[in-house]
């Protein structure tokens, strides 16, 4: 199996890009990586693409060949990967396999979701498509309340507060603020957090991630070959991606995902790391409980200490496990399909030393965190400096 | 141009519904509508009004101020979301009620919230081109917001009639200008036989109403070499308290100059009828020689912006009808059981 580097990375603005087309968000971010790699888009053997849902958003199916068609890489393989917000993490996983294979060499991984083109409430209900149908989405659930009832059972066992969920909306807000793709550039207080609009108790609005347009890319190079085209070339030391039932009431805990433990077991045993070794992550925080957990899952602190282990003040920057430096899906924004990439994108910035003033200072080890649904699917990687 | 305005008249119902007792039924904070909006209460229209008894009521006023005899209006155009009717003008309801029947054309137009100022267009271009001598615009509606929606806060009732003429000793106020902005832009729409219409949530804001009016308003003043400066008064389309000042601020604008025409907090969000009535506030009080800019805001979407030039005519004039001030001030209180009613929601 040869070792993969990353050797460009792109991403878009993200925000309510109303006059930006789904083609051209694409485009631009792919252009960026394109740029970024400084290498000639004729290189590129195959791309893989992560999209939750154009159809419900946008009515566009078979994405996979309008983008190869737009980008003008026509007849090289592309393929769209779906697993619902995890499905940026799946595409770059799948370029990551297929260029360790040796089936191909320059291999893209993109995502980009288009959310915006509908209304709010057509947002909602595409998303929860995510959930069970059955089970799930036909009672009644949407992602708030299922995720709500997650925060509920975290607070009642180990005595997680709203203040500090509320520390983490607070923390993704600053750190978005050094960033110049994120949709909101704008601090708030635990006090906006919890005067917010309620949305399903205990989550406010101000706990959620917001309804986003964005895309991201990334290039990928066999490690042998990445120096043709880049002094920094990031390793994907490890991958790993692992399921759980798709609903919530099927699991033996509330309060932790599964998929997560799995998912970075695998991916840390392949890089021959583990928690304690990695100097800043990018988490799935699509609510704030969400990063609650992930912290305790992915082993950077004791399970239920996640929320004290935030208002600490240990997952910022300068903190002794920096969370979410882009801003986090709360701060930088959530386009489902693109997130999974837009945080391989994050940590890529960061080893290079490329992150202004949100840089971690000496970042060699980053991790990457991307669920799908309320926990099905988790696809976890863990990077470090090629050099 | 040598066109004019040679009398103006407004209209508001007189039961009013706050957002507190709105927001009651909803279950939702009040106090967080009411800064989001910056908003007070709406107006309501009784059980026997509609747009066209509103429009009336405006068109009344309107030829009481200008004293001329209403058999020499040639044009009547009324624009409206809510004419009562799909087919059958509401302009020819108000052309017989105010005597202006029969030698005239009539129509009724539609152009989202809008429509009326396209009328005061439509007629400055009929004046100034010696078709008629007098031609009558007016904006009136008795807006729809689904029971639960955002819009239910604002959507209100109230209409507001301007009769245009060529410039002489009888003007209140002269039209230095118009322009036009308009693109296809689907922020807000109701389709044929829905009751209620649709919009695109925050989309109404930054691509729609601020991009228009602003293009709106700089292309007037371009055209005309004027500053924010050189107005005492802005009126632009209020479909909340929030936005004008917003929009105000961005062209230059203070506070000073847009409160006298900033009525919606008072009466809610009266649709066609919201830049006319906030106009009409103006004409109710400011002095000769002062100039008052004019923006509309349709959905879809447009913006008519105008320059008028305040007369000595107005003050003969403006107390001959009711002002904008009395109609807000004469108000009833209704609950939401009542509003249901008036509002035909609860139907025997």
């Amino acid at each position: 199996m040869r070792k993969v580097a990353i050797i460009g990375v792109g991403l878009t603005k993200f925000g309510e890009l109303w006059d930006v087309s789904f083609r051209r968000l694409m485009l631009e971010a792919g252009a960026r990586a394109i740029e970024d790699a400084g290498i000639d888009g004729k290189k590129i053997d195959a791309m893989y693409i992560g999209n939750m849902s154009a159809g419900q958003f946008i009515s566009q199916e078979h994405i996979a060949s309008l983008i190869v068609d737009h980008a003008g890489l026509t007849p090289i393989p592309c393929t769209r990967v779906e697993a619902a917000c995890a499905s940026g993490g799946s595409a770059l996983r799948q370029a990551v396999i297929t260029v360790a294979s040796g089936i191909h060499d320059i291999v893209v991984a993109a995502g980009i979701e288009k959310m915006t083109d509908v209304l709010t409430e057509q947002t909602t209900e595409a998303l929860i498509t995510a959930a069970d149908q059955e089970w799930e989405a036909f009672v009644g659930a949407t992602f708030p309340g299922i995720y709500a009832l997650m925060a509920r059972r975290h607070m009642y066992e180990f005595g997680t507060t709203e203040e500090q969920l509320a520390k983490v909306a607070v923390k993704n807000h600053h750190n978005a603020c050094f960033n110049p793709c994120a949709q909101y550039q704008m601090e708030i207080t635990v006090e906006d957090v919890l005067n917010s609009a309620p949305v399903t108790t205990p989550l406010k609005l101000l706990d959620c991630s917001p309804i986003t347009d964005g895309a991201a890319c990334v290039i990928l190079a066999p490690l042998d070959r990445a120096r043709e085209f880049t002094d920094t070339p990031i390793v994907v030391a490890g991958t790993g991606q692992a399921s759980d039932t798709i609903s919530l009431h099927d699991r033996q805990t509330l309060t932790g995902i599964a998929a997560t433990n799995k998912a970075a077991e695998l991916a840390y045993k392949m890089a021959g790391v583990g928690p304690n070794d990695i100097d800043l992550a990018e988490v799935h925080d699509c609510f704030t409980i969400a990063e609650i957990m992930a912290i305790e899952d992915l082993g950077f602190c004791e399970k239920g200490d996640g929320g004290k282990a935030t208002e600490r003040g240990e997952t910022a920057i300068g903190g002794r496990i920096p969370i979410n430096t882009s801003g986090g899906l709360k701060g930088k924004g959530h386009p489902v399909g693109a997130t999974g990439i837009a945080q391989a994108v994050e940590i890529t910035q960061q080893l290079r030393g490329e992150a202004g003033k949100r840089q971690v200072n000496g970042a060699e080890i980053g991790l990457t965190h991307n669920v799908g649904g309320s926990g099905g699917t988790v696809v976890v990687h863990v990077m470090r400096r090629g050099d | 141009m040598e066109v004019g305005i040679v009398g103006y008249g407004a209209y508001i119902p007189r039961y009013r519904i706050k957002v507190e007792e709105i927001a009651k039924v909803w279950g939702t904070d009040a106090k967080r509508v009411k800064r989001g909006l910056f908003l007070e209460e709406k107006s309501v229209p009784g059980l026997d009004e509609d747009a066209a008894t509103i429009a009336v009521e405006a068109a009344r006023n309107a030829v009481k101020r200008s004293g001329i005899n209403p058999q020499d209006i040639g044009a009547i155009y009324v624009g409206s979301e809510s004419h009562p009717y799909a087919v059958k003008p509401t302009a020819t309801i108000v052309a017989e009620a105010i005597e202006a029947t029969p030698d005239l054309t009539a129509a009724d137009y539609e152009f989202a919230c809008k429509a009326g100022t396209a009328g005061i267009q439509t007629c400055m271009g009929m004046v100034g081109s010696n078709m008629i001598k007098y031609g009558m615009a007016i904006g009136t509606d008795t807006a729809q917001g689904a029971p639960g929606d955002p819009l239910e806060y604002t959507a209100a009732a109230g209409a507001g009639a301007v009769i245009v003429g060529k410039n002489g000793d009888q003007t209140i106020a002269s039209i230095e200008d118009t322009y036009s902005y308009t693109t296809d832009t689907p922020d807000f729409w109701r389709r044929e036989m829905r009751p209620y219409p649709k919009h695109g949530g925050r989309f109404t804001g930054k691509p729609a109403y601020f991009k228009h009016v602003l293009s709106a308003a700089h292309g007037l003043l371009r055209k005309l070499q004027l500053t924010p400066k050189d107005f005492a008064y802005a009126v632009f389309h209020q479909p909340n308290g929030k936005f004008p000042l917003q929009v105000g601020k961005e062209l230059g604008f203070v506070k000073g100059q847009i409160m006298l025409g900033l009525i919606v907090q008072k009466i809610g969000n009266t649709y066609s009828g919201a830049s006319m009535v906030g106009l009409a506030a103006v004409l109710d009080q400011a002095k000769p020689g002062e100039r008052i800019l004019v923006v509309s805001y349709g959905s879809g979407s447009g913006s008519d912006a105008f320059s008028i030039m305040v007369k000595d005519g107005v003050e003969a004039k403006r107390n001959s009808a009711p002002k904008v001030a009395d109609y807000i001030d004469n108000k009833t209180y209704i609950d939401y059981s009542t509003y249901a009613k008036f509002k035909q929601l609860l139907v025997r």
